[in-house]
């Protein structure tokens, strides 16, 4: 049986000590902190810093080699209970069916149509039947505006394109939280603005979000926390709004002062 | 100077039904290579399993290693080495059919090739689609079935193809357990009628109409895997 945990209000992942390194050197050093449901959690940080590897560890692409991740998604009336998914007996597919993550380099399925990327976790995975599976997957691409790409293959895509059916794929598992690892990196500068803009409603709705960014502006005005990373280090948190005009350590300063 | 031509004809194929041992043997041929590589496939295929799910996650230590030992055994030696070995010495007391003998030593063989094309198949997936497929919820083996598979079938079957054609030219050496496939038949002709030419130029022109034929059916399949992907 795995860890479990209790916990009360609206946390929905607690991080407690994260350790992570390769091949001995240190990507990340004893971090904690909480995400809370709805929140929107901008991870920023150098290259190398380890926010990519944070990010991986949530949903165990990476697997941590201390400390623990509860997972408080199991509701019953005021008490949370979480599992630590870094316990190597807890059931890891059955949590990432409920954590959409989002890559870099996209990674739609190149072999299979538009609807096909969309529609086979929820059909392997949720029983779901072709007309559910479909009908949602419609609904959530007529949102995104690419209703009319339904039968395309990605390589036909613009890479805006195939990030936003990127964040369709992982919204079709219906997820309570959304795992963003550097969605706008890859993309022609053009292509940034829809993505974001993408990205920005779902903050609306008040999905929960973690994301991995470069885009200062975007953590700026949709985060409602953000997270400074570096060197392994989790170094200095806040509200966007103190954390951007008033940063506290001389690390940030010294990282603020070269991107913005 | 035709007459000599035509009685050369008729000496090595027409007088005592000798072009029975060119056809008797091209089904031979035939029928060794279609069994063998089907059993290399099904062969190959597992020990491709075995091997990259021990590289991308550790499990089946042991498994792993009697493949890795197989593979060096096999693409190590000679394929006739191996053919002979099977035959003299582990069916040595169980006088089991040259055919089916033949088989599974081509077999064996071709697995080992199989295998190697099967993995690199695999491995040329980008690891990307596989953790999209381990971030949506779907397991390791589902996520080699539903992503990984399809896609490494694609980049496969060229190449698969052609160990196809390798394998039809290999069986040739069949002949060392005296199995009379195509070239031995031809090699029966050319000891009865002592005229080497007819027969064995006979016997090449047939392997070559056969690889030809392939190579024109591969690619044909690679032109329509291609028009599949639209990468």
């Amino acid at each position: 049986m795995a860890q479990e945990d209790r916990a009360q209000g609206d946390v929905l992942i607690r991080v407690e000590h994260l350790v992570k390194q390769f091949d001995g050197h240190i990507v990340l050093n004893d971090i904690s902190t909480e995400i809370d449901r709805g929140d929107v959690v901008c991870v920023i940080g150098p290259s190398g810093s380890g926010k990519s590897t944070f990010l991986r560890c949530l949903n165990r692409l990476e697997t941590p080699d201390g400390g623990h991740i509860y997972v408080y998604d199991d509701v019953d009336g005021d008490i949370r209970h979480g599992i630590d998914i870094c316990d190597k007996t807890t059931d890891i597919d059955t949590h990432r069916q409920r954590m959409g993550m989002v890559f870099q380099q996209f990674n739609l399925f190149p072999h299979m149509t538009i609807m096909k990327n969309l529609t086979i976790a929820p059909m392997k995975l949720q029983k779901k039947t072709q007309e559910e599976a479909e009908s949602y997957a419609s609904e959530l691409l007529s949102r995104v505006g690419l209703s009319d790409r339904a039968s395309s293959y990605p390589g036909e895509l613009s890479g805006g394109q195939q990030q936003r059916i990127a964040i369709v794929r992982a919204l079709c598992m219906r997820p309570q939280i959304m795992l963003f690892d550097e969605p706008t990196s890859a993309l022609d500068p053009e292509m940034v603005g829809e993505v974001l803009s993408v990205m920005k409603d779902l903050a609306e709705e008040k999905m929960t979000m973690v994301v991995v960014t470069h885009e200062m502006g975007f953590a700026r005005e949709v985060a409602n926390r953000v997270m400074f990373l570096d060197g392994g280090d989790f170094v200095e948190e806040g509200e966007p709004e103190t954390f951007f005009s008033h940063p506290k350590s001389d690390r940030l300063k010294n990282f603020l002062g070269k991107v913005l | 100077m035709f007459s000599a031509f035509y009685d050369a004809l008729y000496l090595n194929f027409v007088k005592d039904d000798r072009w029975h041992y060119l056809t008797n043997g091209l089904k031979v041929t035939l029928i060794v290579t279609l069994f063998s590589a089907l059993m290399g496939v099904v062969l190959g295929f597992v020990v491709a399993i075995i091997r990259s799910t021990y590289e991308n996650t550790g499990r089946m230590k042991i498994a792993n290693k009697l493949c890795g030992l197989y593979l060096t055994v096999i693409r190590g030696t000679p394929v006739v080495v191996q053919l002979m070995i099977i035959y003299f010495v582990i069916f040595a007391s169980v006088r089991i059919d040259k055919t089916l003998t033949a088989i599974i030593a081509f077999g064996i063989n071709s697995g080992a090739y199989q295998a190697e094309i099967f993995r690199s198949g695999i491995n040329s997936v980008p690891k990307g689609q596989f953790e999209a497929g381990r971030s949506l919820g779907f397991n390791y083996g589902q996520t080699m079935v539903h992503i990984i598979m399809p896609q490494a079938f694609r980049v496969v079957v060229p190449t698969l193809c052609n160990e196809y054609i390798t394998l039809l030219k290999e069986t040739s050496v069949a002949g060392y357990i005296a199995l009379e496939d195509l070239t031995k038949g031809g090699d029966i002709i050319r000891s009865r009628t002592y005229s080497a030419f007819l027969p064995l130029i006979a016997v090449a022109l047939i392997y070559l109409i056969m690889v030809l034929a392939l190579t024109k059916l591969v690619s044909v399949l690679e032109r329509r895997l291609s028009r599949g992907t639209r990468r």
